[in-house]
């Protein structure tokens, strides 16, 4: 029988709620985990045992006995060891929502909260987050160290905001992948254990706005990397079942009636999906949508792409008007303001933005987009002059 | 083994033959080029020669320390005239003519005109461990 890791990976949370309900302090415990999870993923390969959770939660309980050897341990050592839960302690959905919210606890950094949720929620080794996150393994093991020294005294009891859990899930989205973990699927199956333990509409929201950028994924990039524009993408390809259950699952949650911006930021994706050509896109209602974000999060990134949105409902010359109230400095505002200066028919203008947009990219493929979008431009400008009388 | 960095410049290294700005090449040769580059860095890999790769922003600045628990002072952003980095590969290869051989291909990455660049990179061996025999 085969080990499924995906399997092996959703019983990581579980088993450190139970050791963390036994006493155990949630630092040590979640080290005594990871110890547990790769005894598991070396030894289950031939030989799983019949029941997975009870196996891992008294391999991770023995290794945080191994761990501890303070006086305070040794009493809880004392206490424990003869009255242990019988193997197979379950723990509950809350016990899991309230790891998602200390691994995102507001005094972490970005990198450490995405670090820690990976590895105690996510079930992932050091290594496999060392490799995604392209940083040596003792690196990535001494932030998740130092993350966890942050929350020491936190209480794990403690209720709280989901704003920060799903801002950590969407950090994790939108890395995309390398190494052998792909965090955007990942980051779906965490959004969609959220969004089962909770009512608040925006994790379903967040799930959605996934699961529907997901579905688009194999057609954003060519075989060598390169960026494949919306109006170029082959919709054939987009994944109709991923879409599918995005539009469900938002619909779900518009219906609650609390907007927030995850959802109407996977209204706007969904409108992308349903459209069955780029032309035939409803800009009109994407220009609402993003209307309805401002009103949410009214962010330079928002603005900008409402921008590029009014563009394409009412023309390059109103697009160009809206993003004149996009602050200087924005990311990607000098290729949006190349791209509404090319449809407005200023090549020359476009052809210079597209260069400066290339030097400002802040990723390969981006830069050689850009590039090649001046190239492209350049060359029409160069036939225009061939073909011109005289 | 050794292990060599190949430095390649926006600014500041000679001249190369095929010198066209990218901007001016058509499309179909800006994707030869990166096609050529990530094949390049592929066959590297599969020969175990291939260490890392990256590439650098051409925005940066200068920074020092100044002192006495004020703020570092930076200048930037860098001046027109300034040797400029685009970034690098390391490889750890057999000897410093193998670096040779590898530097020569990827400095003949084609360009405009689908000719081949022919830009100067920069080739800098490794400082290394202190052997564990000296006599």
């Amino acid at each position: 029988m085969e080990i499924d890791e995906l399997e092996l990976r959703s019983l990581v949370p579980r088993a450190l709620a139970v050791l963390v309900r036994r006493g155990a302090d949630f630092a040590t415990a979640e080290d005594a985990v990871q110890d547990a999870l790769l005894r598991a993923l070396h030894t289950w390969a031939g030989d799983p045992p019949r029941d997975p959770m009870a196996w891992l939660v008294t391999v991770a309980w023995r290794a945080f006995l191994d761990r501890t050897r303070s006086e305070t341990a040794r009493r809880i050592r004392e206490q424990r060891v003869d009255a242990e839960p019988a193997p197979g302690a379950t723990s509950s959905d809350d016990d899991t929502l309230q790891l998602y919210v200390l691994c995102a606890h507001p005094s972490l950094s970005a990198a450490s909260a995405i670090a820690l949720t990976l590895r105690a929620v996510g079930g992932l080794t050091t290594r496999q987050i060392a490799e995604a996150y392209l940083v040596p393994e003792a690196t990535m093991a001494q932030r998740i160290s130092r993350a966890k020294r942050t929350l020491a005294g936190e209480r794990f009891e403690r209720p709280g905001d989901l704003t920060t859990v799903m801002r950590v899930l969407y950090l994790v989205f939108n890395e995309g992948y390398s190494g052998d973990v792909d965090l955007a699927a990942e980051a779906i199956r965490l959004a969609r254990q959220l969004a089962a333990t909770t009512t608040d509409p925006e994790a379903e929201g967040l799930l959605a706005l996934m699961l529907l950028h997901h579905a688009r994924r194999a057609s954003r990039t060519r075989a060598d990397g390169s960026i494949v524009t919306l109006a170029e993408q082959d919709r054939e390809r987009w994944d109709s079942t991923l879409a599918a259950e995005g539009i469900d699952i938002l619909h779900r949650a518009l219906a609650r009636d609390r907007l927030g911006e995850y959802q109407a930021q996977a209204a706007i994706a969904a409108l992308h999906v349903d459209a069955p050509t780029f032309a035939e896109t409803d800009w009109v209602q994407i220009v609402e949508w993003y209307d309805e974000l401002s009103a949410i999060t009214d962010t330079p990134i928002v603005r900008l792409n409402r921008a590029l949105a009014v563009g394409e409902a009412d023309g390059a010359p109103a697009g160009l008007a809206a993003l004149a109230r996009v602050p200087a400095g924005t990311a990607r505002r000098t290729a949006a303001a190349a791209h509404l200066h090319e449809r407005n028919g200023e090549l020359e203008l476009a052809a210079r933005l597209y260069v400066d947009a290339a030097r400002e990219a802040t990723n390969v493929p981006e830069r050689t987009h850009q590039t090649r979008q001046a190239a492209r431009v350049n060359q029409l400008l160069a036939r225009r002059l061939d073909g011109a009388p005289g | 083994m050794a292990k060599y960095l190949l430095l390649k410049h926006y600014r500041g290294a000679p001249a190369a033959v095929n010198d066209v700005p990218m901007d001016r090449w058509t499309p179909d040769e800006v994707d030869a080029h990166i096609r050529y580059m990530g094949d390049f860095a592929a066959r590297l890999e599969a020969s175990g020669e291939f260490v890392d790769g990256q590439a650098l922003a051409p925005t940066g600045m200068w920074v020092r320390s100044d002192g006495g628990g004020r703020p570092p002072v930076t200048d930037g952003p860098f001046a027109e005239t300034k040797d400029l980095i685009a970034g690098w590969m390391i490889i750890d290869v057999d000897s410093e003519a193998r670096a040779i051989e590898l530097a020569g291909e990827l400095s003949s990455a084609p360009g405009a005109g689908g000719a081949p660049i022919h830009e100067w990179l920069e080739v800098r061996p490794f400082l290394t461990e202190p052997p564990t025999m000296t006599d």
